[in-house]
């Protein structure tokens, strides 16, 4: 079977209940969907697979042969970030980074399915996400600001553009 | 493990139904939200797996005042019937995350074994309050008998599709965590149907749905019939709530049902 990940074709040896998430990291080497909880519950592994997010530790590979596989890697490049990548990095809306792939895939589908900056909304679309460092202030603020056709200064972080003196030497 | 198991990806029903055979052994894989967790944790370790992905079960077919729904339509899709069955919607809007209800299938939520930890089946309320009908085939061939009664022997069953009649009227309600990936602690759903009859049922119970008969025969009182719900259901502890809870809950919900079902007539 064959799997395009990221555009790039490949030749699939696991077998087909290997999930799509042990083939992504242990055979083809794309790392950025995590093993979290392996079992559904953290979003962590999300991809979107032909036009659709989906939990790659739920996913039996054999089921998705000719399937179109984009991972966060898939969305920009180190030197032309995606709009959404771009907002993470202003908004600082990634702590220790482990949820921030599937975060990125779950808010990239909700975005191109027409998703407003309305923070219930986004909220709900995120909802199958857990951030274990609890910075979802920051990643709601990311996805509406790409919502709302913000434009990003990645010299600067949103918080320290917005920071203000307390009355102290800070 | 992997390499030692038959693995089938049937491309019709009719091909699916061949290759279940009479079920012996077979694992059955919808949407692998429920089985492929069991397989990584080595929990399960299947010897022959039929993988329905590519069977042509995803249906969702309206046809005047029938519906009926392939096993392998994902959870979401359910959406799609806000307008005509309002309860089984909301039940399908209350199940898991966005991503896990494009992946889960109405069979997968119907058929699954009761969960040790969390109560399983959310699907199972609004379509026992619908007098579903379940087509399944398994060891004894074709059959097609309520849902109520395919749901106490559904194991070495494959379930091929769900029918039922549009009602006048559905209502939903649940009790359950402000959580990110959240279970349903306890639901209720009722249904008004064209004659006048209010059907209720409820998920959340030890073991699975169960119509609320007592309760459905003193429908015409929600106090009361949300007192006699609790003679209708058996109740356990598991890492959501207590017995205890539930029993003080169940009224609650049925009143609040009826009282939606009233509102609606």
């Amino acid at each position: 079977m064959n799997l395009t990940v990221n555009g790039r074709t490949h030749d699939v040896e696991s077998g087909p209940l290997a999930t799509l998430l042990d083939v992504l990291r242990e055979e083809l080497g794309v790392t950025s969907p995590k093993a979290g909880c392996e079992q559904g519950g953290c979003g962590a592994c999300t991809v979107i697979v032909d036009g659709e997010p989906q939990r790659a530790c739920l996913t039996p590979v054999g089921a998705l042969d000719g399937a179109s596989v984009t991972t966060v890697e898939g969305l920009g490049a180190p030197e032309s970030l995606s709009p959404l990548q771009q907002a993470f990095t202003h908004h600082y809306a990634a702590q220790c980074g482990f949820c921030t792939s599937g975060m990125m895939i779950a808010a990239d589908a909700y975005l191109k399915r027409g998703g407003t900056d309305d923070r219930e909304a986004i909220q709900e679309a995120l909802a199958g996400h857990v951030c274990r460092c609890t910075g979802y202030v920051k990643i709601i603020d990311a996805v509406a600001a790409v919502a709302r056709g913000d434009s990003f200064d990645l010299t600067v972080t949103a918080a320290s553009a917005g920071m203000t003196n307390l009355g102290g030497d800070v | 493990m992997t390499q030692a198991t038959e693995v089938l990806f049937p491309t019709s029903a009719d091909e699916a139904v061949a290759q279940f055979g009479d079920g012996s052994g077979v694992t059955v894989v919808g949407g692998g939200t429920i089985v492929m967790p069991e397989i990584t944790y080595g929990r399960l370790a299947p010897t022959k797996a039929l993988v329905l992905s590519r069977a042509g079960l995803d249906t969702l077919d309206v046809s005047g005042a029938t519906v009926t729904l392939g096993a392998g339509l994902p959870v979401a899709r359910l959406a799609e019937l806000a307008q005509d069955v309002k309860a089984l919607a909301q039940c399908a809007l209350n199940v898991a995350d966005y991503e896990i209800r494009l992946q889960a299938t109405v069979g997968g939520n119907l058929c699954a074994g009761e969960g040790q930890d969390a109560p399983r089946g959310d699907l199972q309320g609004p379509l026992l309050a619908l007098d579903a009908q379940a087509r399944s085939v398994g060891a004894d061939g074709a059959s097609t008998e309520p849902l109520e009664e395919f749901l106490g022997r559904r194991a070495g069953r494959l379930l091929l599709d769900v029918t039922f009649e549009k009602p006048a009227a559905s209502a939903f309600a649940a009790i359950d965590y402000a959580h990110t990936h959240e279970y349903t602690v306890l639901a209720v759903s009722g249904v008004r149907t064209a004659s006048g009859e209010t059907r209720l049922a409820a998920t959340g119970l030890a073991g699975f749905g169960t119509r609320l008969r007592s309760a459905e025969a003193a429908a015409s009182d929600p106090e009361r019939a949300g007192a006699a719900a609790v003679a209708d259901v058996s109740l356990g502890d598991d890492a959501l709530a207590s017995a205890w809870y539930r029993e003080r809950t169940l009224p609650v919900l049925v009143r609040r049902v009826l009282g939606e079902l009233e509102e609606s007539a």
